[in-house]
Formats: C-alpha cells, sequence, structure tokens
C-alpha cells in the first residue's frame, strides 16, 4: 500500500499516534455529517427497535423500553472511511448484548443487517456487535445525540469504519450468511475494519 | 418463526442502481497533473493525466493520495468535476481549505508535471448517467460533481431536462460562472438579491406538469439541510433525493 513519492509533498509535521489507523488523519473537534439522505425528525416516542431473524423471540422496544435498560457507555476514537478519526468521543447507550440476550440469536446465526429508519442499512458479522463491542446509543457528551447524529438512537460500532454505525436505528435481522447494505452495495467493504484499511469491496 | 418482513416507515434513494467496479475503486493509479485553472479567487481546477482511468459517471467520486518522501501518505475524497470522456483525462475543483493539508498542497506547492496517486470512481449513489430529470443544488464547491453531470448533458446532447440552483456568496465566488446558460440559477447571498435560496426559486420546477425529479444536493451540511428540507416542502419525494455534505 505504500505509495510512490509525491513531489514537493511533506505533510502536516507529525507526531506518532497509536490511535491513528493507516490512512487516517485527527479531524480534531469536528465532526462531519455524512449521511446520503435528508435528515428525518423522529421524536422519541415514535422510534422503536426491533429484532428478529434468526432468533428465539422476536422483540420490538419502544423508547421508555429502551430507557428502562441498563446503561453503558462507551469512550474512545471513530474512524470514518473518508479518512478522519476523531478522538476521546463519549457515547452513551445500551449494549446491543442486552438486547440481543432477549432475543436469544439461533446458534445458525452468524451476520445482522442494520436498518435505519430511513431505509438505509449495513451489514455486520455477528461477532463484531456482540461481546461488548456494540451499543444502541443515545447520547453523545452527555446530551441527546443530535438528528443529524442519528439521534434519538443509532448503532454504535466504534471499532469499524462509521457507516456500520447505522444513523436513526431501527431494526437488526439475524441472518446465517451476509448480505450486503447500502453503502457496500455501492462499492464499499463488507466488514469495514479501520485498522486493515477495509475501504471499498476488495481491499 | 418467520420473520415479518422488515418495512421502514420511509424508503431513499434506490441503492446499487448504478453498478460499481471494485477493481478500479482498489487499485492506485498514477495521475500526472497537466493543467491548473484558476477559477475563484479561492478554487482551481486541477486537470491530470490518468493512463488508465476507466471511466466514471457524472456525481462520482475519487480518492487521491499523496506521499512524502519518508512514507507519510495523506488521502481525501474529492468529486469528479470533469464529464466522463475518452481523453483519458480526468478534474478536480477544489477549495483552497485554511490548513488543508493535501487542497494546500495542490494549491500551493503543485505544479504541472507532478505526480500524485488516484484510486476510483467511488459510490454509484450520487451518480446521474443522465437518464432521469435532474435537478441539481449545489452551494460553493458543493458544485462540482453537479457540473460534472451539466457537462455531461451537454456533451451527449442530452435531452433529459436539467436544472440547476447554484448559491455563491458573490459573482467572484461562483465557480465556473462563464459556463451556466438558462438551466442555471445563480443565488448570491450577498450580493445583488443578498438571500440564501429560498422555495420561491425552487418552486417553478414543481408546477403542474413538471418533470418527475431526481434531486442531488451537495454542499456544507448547513447548506444541504436547508435545501434538502425545501424540497420536502415542495412535494419532492425523500426516496429521491440523494445528498452528499461535506464538512
Amino acid at each position: 500500500m505504500t505509495g510512490h513519492p509525491t513531489r514537493g509533498f511533506v505533510g502536516r509535521p507529525r507526531v506518532h499516534n497509536p490511535g491513528l489507523p493507516p490512512g487516517q488523519y485527527d479531524a480534531g473537534t469536528d465532526w462531519p455529517v455524512l449521511s446520503a439522505e435528508v435528515t428525518p425528525r423522529i421524536a422519541p416516542r415514535d422510534w422503536t427497535l426491533r429484532i428478529d431473524g434468526l432468533v428465539a423471540e422476536e422483540r420490538t422496544w419502544t423508547w421508555d423500553d429502551v430507557r428502562a435498560l441498563p446503561t453503558s457507555s462507551y469512550e474512545g476514537d471513530i474512524h470514518c472511511v473518508t479518512s478522519w478519526s476523531k478522538f476521546g468521543v463519549r457515547f452513551g447507550g445500551v449494549s446491543l448484548d442486552v438486547f440481543l440476550d432477549a432475543v436469544r440469536p439461533d446458534p445458525a446465526a452468524t451476520h445482522v443487517v442494520a436498518y435505519a429508519h430511513t431505509g438505509y442499512s449495513t451489514n455486520l458479522p455477528l461477532a463484531d456487535v456482540t461481546g461488548g463491542k456494540a451499543w444502541v446509543a443515545f447520547t453523545y457528551e452527555d446530551e441527546p445525540l443530535p438528528a443529524e447524529h442519528g439521534g434519538p438512537a443509532r448503532l454504535l460500532v466504534p471499532h469499524l469504519y462509521f457507516w456500520k454505525s447505522a444513523k436513526w436505528l431501527a431494526g437488526l435481522r439475524l441472518l446465517d450468511h451476509d448480505e450486503p447494505g447500502f453503502w457496500e452495495q455501492n462499492g464499499y467493504h463488507a466488514r469495514g475494519n479501520p485498522w486493515e484499511e477495509q475501504r471499498y469491496a476488495g481491499d | 418463526m418467520t420473520a415479518a418482513p422488515f418495512t421502514p416507515p420511509t424508503r431513499f434513494a434506490v441503492p446499487g442502481r448504478i453498478a460499481v467496479s471494485n477493481r478500479t475503486a482498489t487499485t492506485w493509479q498514477r495521475a500526472v497533473l497537466t493543467e491548473i485553472r484558476r477559477e475563484t479567487p479561492q478554487v482551481s481546477t486541477f486537470r491530470f493525466a490518468v493512463p488508465g482511468w476507466q471511466g466514471h459517471l457524472p456525481g462520482q467520486h475519487l480518492m487521491l493520495r499523496l506521499t512524502a518522501e519518508d512514507g507519510y501518505t495523506a488521502q481525501r475524497h474529492y468529486s469528479l468535476a470533469s464529464a466522463p470522456d475518452d481523453s483519458g483525462h480526468i478534474e478536480l475543483t477544489l477549495d483552497h481549505v485554511e490548513g488543508g493539508e493535501v487542497s494546500g498542497y495542490l494549491h500551493t506547492v503543485a505544479r504541472v508535471g507532478d505526480e500524485v496517486e488516484v484510486r476510483g470512481p467511488n459510490s454509484g449513489f450520487f451518480a446521474w448517467p443522465g437518464d432521469r430529470p435532474a435537478l441539481l443544488i449545489g452551494a460553493g464547491s458543493g458544485v462540482v460533481p453537479l457540473m460534472s453531470m451539466l457537462r455531461h448533458q451537454r456533451r451527449l446532447r442530452l435531452a433529459t431536462p436539467l436544472r440547476l440552483f447554484v448559491s455563491a456568496r458573490t459573482r467572484a465566488d461562483l465557480i465556473y460562472a462563464e459556463e451556466y446558460a438558462a438551466e442555471t440559477t445563480p443565488v448570491l447571498t450577498r450580493e445583488g438579491e443578498r438571500r440564501r435560496l429560498a422555495a420561491d426559486h425552487l418552486a417553478p420546477c414543481f408546477t403542474d406538469g413538471a418533470p418527475r425529479w431526481e434531486a442531488y444536493v451537495c454542499g456544507s451540511n448547513s447548506f444541504a439541510e436547508h435545501a434538502s428540507q425545501l424540497l420536502v416542502g415542495l412535494g419532492q419525494p425523500v426516496d429521491r433525493i440523494r445528498i452528499e455534505r461535506f464538512g
């Protein structure tokens, strides 16, 4: 992946940052908005989360149901495929393990497709959203998650490129196979691990 | 245990309408700078010869990479400004972003003959092949992918209706000012009319018998929010609004 030197390019002064995946830069305080669709305005009372597919018991949670669950937080970094990373962010929400424990996944389930209330979708290996690695997030820096960043609630899978963290999360379907979502059908990688630079299909 | 099919309350633009080549998206290719054209005091167009370029659709973007002598690299996504053609060249039009690592290099250091690397084109979501009436709304350098569409329509003499609304602060900030014709309405926010894009600018596109538009909105997030809400207010279905936002 090493590039051909560009005459005269020296780049920014660099301090080795072990938290920065290859090909990424530190966006500092910026948090760009990169939704492809019209931002939906979803009142919490109208928001629901459904988990179905290969599970023992399909479930739909309302906002109040979710807010009654034990919360936990993520403090760390996020990485966008467009090459910015953002350090030291804090999200609050409910671990996806809490939801999956309630529906009891079928042993045959290997993948999930996350759906947004807008119709956006993204696919993930089940192993990437279990074991404390994923959240249904509804606060950012202790404030309600803004609509343009996916409020009232979004998926948060911070160890993968951020397009996997579906905004305006509406549901998760468990499958026994992988099924490309919105950006994955548009040429992006099926998994999206920033540390392996899995940006596009074929990387 | 049959899963009821999940039906989201709204659906937005159908993905995969345009097939994307995975091969071109993953290969870094040499691109030699052949021309730099000043567009406005802050914006220039950079023309590159890319011998291996396999073509693109108007609205698609690429990843451009610069590499320092010590192996350090910086890469950014940029929209393609040029219409697809068979010249083996592509054009990018870039704002000179204050402190911008890549745009700063291209604006102040790069000269004709220098070599960078590109991979792409990427993503078919924002692309317009020219098959459906296009209502294009851009602000600042958000007009870049839309200009690729306009140039495409002209180059192929497409009969498909196309309307372009482009917002800029002043006439001097208006990128590609000389290229606009009757299809384009410039909206100047700090000169002449001195107001931002409003519903009455767009309303003539939504009269009875108007085309069934595919809308493409490109600009800062705040502009994209504003323009997309205007479109929704005028009755444009959300599943036919495609948005490209930049910070």
